[in-house]
């Protein structure tokens, strides 16, 4: 590359916004919950020539500084074109983009998507080019030396789990769909931005490869903090990658935006909830970890405790089942009353055998798949050397559930926003709830 | 069998004559072609997402496919006179739609997403066009240029009816002893030299073809641009003029 010097000194976006930029509005008001906003959309609104109606309506949201913010919303609710306005590939014609404070509405867009990565679910990996040379695109423009550039595509090779001495020089046609998007996403950190676009790139890939991709860039992200507006139509993949989930609906107009948990928790209002669709609750109890409950008093018992022991204990709850324990405090079995009664066996061999416990930092979606596989319908709760730590009920879960419930209304109370229109729910009152939040 | 040796006998006593025209026809067409893809290169390159303009560059250059060449030569000799240059400026009309249409087809078979990942990267209109859109678009407007080679070569052929030169020459001469003795060597012998010419140049350009791939382009990604350049110099060797040619590549 014979880039012209004069294009290489000016190509720091730092200095071209320097020049343009006042500080950020204080006036504008913007989601409290948000206090160091990478990106700020402020007032953006497109419409297109030609139509009365914008595609994007005054959108006002704001990307907090390394997260991942889902948008999500049914088809032609004008999300990609939301992710489009950020990088100015679609240029807005009403309010302000502001990166980092600075307003870059009007700097030179070319400039600015230097600074930016991009990464379409059609991938578009340069065909003519080796997959280095793809990796090595923005480097090059931005005028990095040889050696650093070669440094950094076989960095980013070995990131996204591609070994660079076989693929550095391979072309895209070589490579299965679910490299390609490795590649894709290679290049797209090419230069180290710290903003990424990501519009839909999974969408094109088979379910297993997608699930592990989406793993893959989750524990990726959790190294680089990188701010990421990712674009989806799949809600299951928003409440998967999002840290924080924007429900858009036509117009790209916020229907809700808030993390997985309170949106799973209590939908703002019947669009949202129909988007979510059923089993949200489900849902919901993937944010939910076994630690953070509070495990009441279950009956359980040392196998050579013997039967009368056993009886008082089981007779002095309200329970129906008991866990019998080893030597170790490892639970053994379930037994009920009348499996205690059969005097002639031992309490190790009378009951059920326990198949499966749930570990502290397990989910309580988890935790109610165990309790569905076991034959008593309550998951047995054990530390990491197996030891009995309690037992969760169904009505634990059902309370966890309510409580996110409430903490949500009670977040969204403290907003000021209405949660009136949530569904199936009798308006907020304060007053009423136990003050949990 | 006879007329066969007699026309090997021609060709080796008109050695001197039939090489002269052969270059001189060569020539001709070498400066009409280098002029003819410069300019539908740049316009297909200009039109390929403007429809209307498109069509009307589409349509223009199939109608002057269509002129009859005979009366296209003899309609511009009022015009340049005659002699050379009304052969330039027809041949160069022809040649314009293979090239130009392959230069748009070919614009038109880029992946979509390829161009909006380049745009999505930073990459500037002029360094997708010279980086990404004419590599990748090259194989199929070199299908265009070798298309017009043939075309051009055979119709020059017809020059001589306006002193054009070139092996039309020597068809014209049997031409008008047509009925004499030794009338049909000269002709044979322009006619066997045309398609000589267009099968050797269509062969260089095969293999240019071959060698120049995308992959090539991309590998020296200042190639393409340098090939651009590179012809857009030969009409002026003014080094201001390439230098500007190489500024804005660079924007």
């Amino acid at each position: 590359m014979s880039e012209p010097t004069a294009e290489a000194t000016t190509s720091d976006l730092a200095e071209d916004l320097a020049a343009v930029a006042p500080e950020p509005d204080a006036t504008v008001t913007h989601d409290p919950d948000v206090a160091d906003a990478m990106i700020r959309l402020d007032e953006v609104s497109k419409t297109y020539a030609g139509t009365a109606e914008p595609a994007v309506a005054a959108l006002t949201l704001d990307v907090p500084r390394g997260e991942i913010l889902v948008l999500v919303g049914p088809s032609g609710c004008g999300k990609s074109t939301t992710l489009r306005l950020i990088n100015r590939m679609i240029e807005p014609t009403g309010g302000r983009i502001l990166f980092d404070g600075r307003d870059v509405t009007r700097v030179n867009p070319d400039e600015l998507r230097r600074h930016i990565g991009y990464v379409i679910q059609q991938i578009g990996l340069f065909p003519h080019r080796t997959i280095a040379d793809n990796v090595a695109t923005v480097p090059k423009m931005l005028g990095w030396d040889r050696s650093r550039i070669r440094a950094r595509v076989d960095e980013l090779l070995d990131t996204v789990g591609l070994d660079p001495s076989i693929y550095r020089n391979r072309y895209p046609k070589e490579l299965s769909g679910g490299q390609a998007q490795r590649v894709g996403v290679a290049r797209a950190l090419g230069a180290d931005p710290p903003v990424l676009l990501m519009d839909e790139p999974f969408g094109a890939i088979d379910p297993i490869t997608r699930d592990r991709l989406q793993n893959e860039f989750l524990r990726l992200q959790a190294d680089m903090q990188k701010t990421i507006v990712f674009v989806t139509h799949d809600i299951d993949e928003a409440i998967k990658m999002g840290d924080r989930i924007a429900i858009l609906r036509d117009g790209s107009a916020i229907a809700q935006v808030d993390t997985p948990q309170r949106i799973l928790a209590l939908p703002i209002d019947d669009f949202v909830q129909d988007f979510i669709g059923s089993g949200a609750a489900l849902k919901g109890l993937n944010f939910e970890r076994v630690r953070d409950l509070t495990l009441g008093d279950f009956p359980h018992v040392r196998h050579d405790a013997g039967h009368a022991k056993a009886i008082q204990i089981l007779d002095g709850s309200r329970q129906q089942w008991m866990v019998v324990l080893d030597a170790h405090e490892r639970p053994l079995r379930w037994v009920n009353r009348t499996d205690i009664d059969r005097s002639d066996r031992r309490l190790t061999e009378v009951g059920q055998a326990v198949r499966v416990t749930v570990e502290p930092n397990a989910t309580l979606h988890d935790t109610l798949e165990a309790m569905l596989n076991s034959s008593v319908g309550a998951a047995i709760v054990t530390d990491a050397r197996g030891r009995y730590q309690g037992v969760v009920e169904i009505e634990v879960l059902t309370e966890a559930i309510s409580r996110m419930r409430t903490e949500a209304r009670a977040h969204y109370a403290s907003l000021g926003l209405s949660t009136a229109d949530a569904p199936g729910l009798a308006p907020y009152a304060p007053p009423a709830l136990d003050g949990t939040s | 069998m006879n007329g066969f040796d007699s026309w090997l006998e021609y060709m080796s006593d008109e050695r001197d004559d039939v090489l002269e025209l052969t270059i001189e026809h060569a020539t001709i067409v070498l400066q009409v072609m280098a002029a003819a893809i410069i300019f539908s290169v740049v316009v297909g390159v200009v039109v390929q997402n403007r429809p209307a303009l498109r069509n009307i560059a589409l349509s223009i250059a199939s109608v002057f496919l269509t002129i009859p060449s005979l009366a296209l030569f003899t309609l511009f000799i009022p015009v340049f006179g005659i002699g050379k240059w009304p052969v330039r400026v027809a041949l160069f009309m022809y040649a314009l739609l293979p090239i130009l249409r392959n230069t748009v087809t070919g614009l038109d078979g880029i992946d979509p997403a390829v161009e909006e990942s380049a745009k999505g990267m930073g990459m500037s209109p002029t360094r997708r066009l010279f980086q990404v859109k004419l590599p990748l678009a090259w194989p199929v407007i070199v299908t265009g240029i070798r298309v017009a080679f043939l075309l051009v070569t055979g119709i020059a052929a017809i020059a001589t009816l306006v002193n054009g030169g070139g092996l039309g020459d020597l068809i014209k001469v049997g031409f008008n002893r047509l009925g004499l003795p030794n009338s049909l060597e000269p002709i044979w012998a322009g006619a066997v030299m045309v398609v000589v010419l267009a099968l050797a140049f269509d062969l260089v350009l095969a293999l240019l073809q071959k060698l120049l791939s995308p992959r090539v382009l991309a590998a020296g990604s200042e190639l393409p641009s340098t090939l651009i350049s590179g012809l857009r110099s030969r009409s002026s060797s003014d080094p201001a003029h390439q230098e500007g040619t190489r500024v804005r590549t660079d924007r």
